[in-house]
């Protein structure tokens, strides 16, 4: 009897005091500032988180990445609009149960017929289309979709492709409803999800209010949400500061800016978390000098990585291959193996010392520099770590000319090739080879912007994505991985961590750590005032 | 006489109006090309959000924005439209292009006007104080003023206020479309104004200060002053109202360049104008929106100076309209 009453006093004292006990508490608008006016509303047509972070929470997917836990595997992959799923024997086929009595925010009744619609579209199969689709390769696997009855799909497979799953978990994998066309979901998004659409105000603000007949009841907890657009992030962050908003853009805030932040508003919640964008160096290999596989592996073998990252992130950032470096990341070579890839070895002075013998059988030297433009867009985040690129290019026999690109000529320019080292940023939506190795480095892929194209490591690429077990598809990746930064096929230079903040009466905030692209539902999120 | 006078006026009205319509057909034809010269355009930048460039899909939206039509044919697509009250859609929004500007100029009307209120206000006071107290310490405190407001950059300013609204009083005055006191409302308008309107009015000021000071030495202001006229009299009925035309005229200039420092003074306040939605509008390529607002400050500039010359006639009955 005792022990039942100090048992009771204690759950009594967790309630009271400890606010993961607390009850959450309905009601009130979460106020966040918005980095830049996203192009659109429609999340199947956008390759940016500024468009994933204020309407992910009008939609609902087949499944999602469950949004209390920060790492995305396929372990934390939950029903949403589907009620469970099921593989077929062969792993060639996907089947949904899907949830009924969901209602669209227009009251149209969701079924299977949706299903088939949003992905129609995105495979090319439908009579309506995207402005764009930049995720179409997503589903080149999937041969069709095909339903049974109002609430059944199946995901009909060439081959078996295990991280389908992962894909369709993926904030960048909403259902769309049939009775609305493309143009009008830019515009005017209608979803099944937490939040309805209000307003979206170019360079103004961004509108979204509670969704009364939710399918998940009792949920969300606030009543609406409101972005304002402020592009000046100094002015942002000043706004934050002065508790004009609860919480800042996720994953916008940078190491620096951190510690303002904190110095200010002591108060603040802030989180520093890999965001899974790896900087790297885009090397224009079909013509010279570059075609030159020693002064690419010259070129690998100058990088001081934790430079960089000393210099950017106050040592607050990763090192790796292709995939996102753990523990944050899934698939990551461990580190004894990522060592051994040229370049990536503790010693930057041996590795340089290589690097110029390189060069110089290449007919570079001291007296004879080669001389390149350094291209990269015209943003902070892409030319400070060009500049400090060009001045370790140096140490090689390399003068680099910093070549600023204006935004809206960055990607006709390196379709062109009219480059020969660009600096770019790679952001992975989803933790997972499939998405990475087929966007980035497949031969026939639009965001292979290298063109690299070894058709043994397109076979390595399909085999890894077959494999069911995943203990045995790990070590395929990191092989493929090596391999990839063996060929120089887009040295990666770092994988970069950002910081987010939140008031402290904001709860049930999760920031996720191997993706920015897939935690923004925001029905868990109250505020304790 | 007058009869004569009326119809010099009107010739010389029929002039200026036709002067400025010629000037707007030429900023018309130099905006439309220069839009369409510039490197890049909005499928790619379209493109650019979605991290790749499909030839079959970048053609096929080329043709649902027009752009594949000859540049002639669209500049009379646009003006033809423009003439008829129909601006087009924003090629981003997808929204009437009317639409997107019409609620953005009160915003930006309300903060011009009150910058240029705010120049005029201080800067011809300070200016007529300055030149009337010529080589005190006032005069030289002022000077320094004018100088520094000549020195700083407004954008600068505005994130200095911003800074010190945040530090000293834990709030900033960043724009709410609703304010809810007047308080409110006063900073989120007055004190941008004041950070934009602070370089004009020190330019006001020393304009005044020159132009007073010149016209302190004529004849008839000692005439004025052996006649025993007040101090204040001097100053401001005999003096001032002969220095200010310069004044009047640099207020004028001021005003078509204030849009240029209102780009800067909306982007660090965040309000919502017609500025700084040019400047993303730009940014875009989002050519009806830049090719419209564009067109309306031209039509704002060259009605400004209009204005500045009736406005001659007004406070100098010497000046007439003629040949």
């Amino acid at each position: 009897m005792r022990s039942v009453r100090a048992l009771a006093a204690v759950v009594l004292y967790l309630a009271a005091f400890n606010p993961a006990f607390a009850a959450e508490k309905q009601g009130g608008i979460l106020r966040m500032y918005h980095r830049d006016s996203p192009g659109s509303a429609s999340i199947h047509e956008e390759a940016t988180y500024s468009v994933n972070i204020p309407f992910m929470p009008v939609f609902n997917n087949l499944v999602m990445y469950k949004q209390d836990v920060a790492q995305n595997s396929l372990d934390s992959i939950v029903p949403d609009l589907a009620e469970s799923w099921a593989w077929s024997g062969d792993n060639k086929t996907l089947s949904f149960k899907l949830r009924q009595g969901v209602k669209w925010h227009d009251g149209k009744p969701f079924t299977s017929a949706d299903v088939k619609c949003t992905f129609d579209m995105l495979m090319g199969k439908s009579t309506q289309k995207f402005r764009k689709n930049p995720r179409k390769s997503w589903y080149d696997q999937v041969n069709d979709v095909s339903t049974n009855g109002d609430f059944e799909v199946a995901f009909n497979l060439k081959r078996p492709q295990p991280a389908l799953l992962a894909l369709l978990a993926s904030g960048y994998t909403p259902i769309y409803p049939c009775h609305v066309s493309p143009a009008d979901m830019r515009t005017h998004p209608i979803g099944t999800g937490p939040f309805k659409f209000v307003e979206f105000k170019a360079n103004e603000s961004i509108k979204l209010t509670r969704n009364p007949d939710y399918w998940k009841k009792g949920l969300p907890h606030l009543d609406g949400i409101e972005f304002t657009i402020i592009p000046n992030r100094s002015t942002a962050i000043l706004a934050f500061v002065a508790g004009k908003f609860d919480m800042t853009f996720p994953t916008e805030v940078s190491i620096p800016l951190l510690k303002d932040v904190k110095t200010q508003a002591p108060n603040a919640v802030c989180v520093v978390e890999p965001i899974n964008v790896s900087t790297n160096i885009i090397v224009n290999s079909s013509s010279p000098p570059f075609d030159n596989l020693d002064i690419r592996r010259a070129l690998a073998l100058a990088l001081d990585r934790k430079a960089f990252i000393s210099i950017l992130f106050e040592g607050q950032a990763d090192i790796g291959g292709t995939m996102l470096p753990a523990p944050a990341g899934l698939w990551a070579m461990p580190k004894e193996m990522l060592e051994t890839i040229p370049g990536y070895g503790p010693d930057v002075k041996a590795n340089r010392e290589e690097a110029r013998k390189l060069m110089q059988k290449a007919g570079f030297g001291p007296d004879k520099h080669l001389q390149v433009k350094v291209s990269t867009r015209n943003i902070a985040v892409y030319r400070d770590p060009a500049v400090i690129l060009i001045d370790q290019l140096k140490d090689i026999y390399i003068d680099g000319e910093l070549d600023v690109v204006e935004t809206a000529n960055w990607f006709p320019k390196i379709a062109r090739k009219d480059y020969a080292l660009g600096l770019n940023l790679t952001g992975n939506a989803v933790d997972d080879p499939d998405q990475s190795f087929y966007e980035n480095y497949s031969c026939h892929s639009e965001r292979n912007y290298t063109n690299y194209c070894n058709p043994a490591i397109e076979k390595l690429f399909d085999q890894q994505s077959q494999e069911t077990d995943v203990a045995k598809r790990k070590k395929l990746v990191w092989d493929i991985d090596k391999q990839l930064q063996e060929d120089v096929a887009r040295p990666i230079i770092f994988h970069g961590r950002q910081g987010s903040c939140w008031q402290p009466y904001v709860k049930g905030v999760t920031i996720m750590v191997n993706s920015s692209y897939n935690g923004y539902r925001y029905e868990d999120v109250w505020l304790d005032k | 006489m007058r009869a004569n006078g009326s119809s010099q006026l009107f010739a010389y009205l029929v002039r200026r109006l036709t002067l400025m319509l010629v000037t707007l057909f030429g900023i018309s034809v130099i905006i439309f090309v220069l839009l369409r010269i510039v490197p890049g355009n909005i499928v790619d930048i379209l493109f650019d959000a979605a991290g790749y460039v499909d030839p079959a899909d970048k053609a096929n939206l080329t043709r649902e924005l027009g752009l594949d039509q000859p540049i002639v044919v669209q500049y009379l697509h646009w003006i033809g439209g423009l003439l008829h009250g129909d601006l087009g859609y924003s090629f981003v929004s997808e929204k009437p292009a009317l639409d997107e500007i019409l609620p953005r100029i009160p915003i930006t009307a309300r903060l011009a006007g009150l910058a240029i209120m705010f120049s005029a206000s201080i800067g011809i006071p300070l200016g007529v104080i300055s030149a009337v107290n010529q080589g005190s310490r006032l005069d030289y405190v002022l000077r320094v003023v004018s100088l520094s407001g000549l020195s700083l950059p407004s954008f600068w300013l505005g994130l200095l206020i911003l800074m010190a609204s945040v530090s000293l009083f834990g709030s900033m005055p960043i724009f709410n479309p609703n304010p809810k006191t007047w308080t409110e409302a006063f900073a989120i308008y007055c004190v941008p104004a004041m950070a934009v309107g602070f370089r004009s009015a020190a330019l006001t000021m020393r304009i005044t200060r020159s132009s007073m000071l010149e016209v302190l030495r004529q004849d008839y202001i000692r005439t004025a002053r052996a006649k025993g006229a007040s101090r204040a009299s001097v100053n401001f009925h005999h003096a001032l109202k002969n220095a200010i035309l310069p004044v009047i005229t640099v207020i004028g200039i001021e005003a078509a360049f204030l849009i240029g420092g209102l780009i800067v003074t909306e982007t660090v306040f965040n309000i919502p104008g017609v500025a700084r939605f040019l400047v993303e509008a730009l940014r875009w390529r989002d050519y009806p929106i830049v090719q419209n607002l564009v067109m309306l400050i031209a039509l704002v500039v060259v009605t400004a100076n209009f204005i500045v010359d009736m406005l001659y006639a007004v406070l100098d009955p010497r000046i007439r309209y003629t040949d």
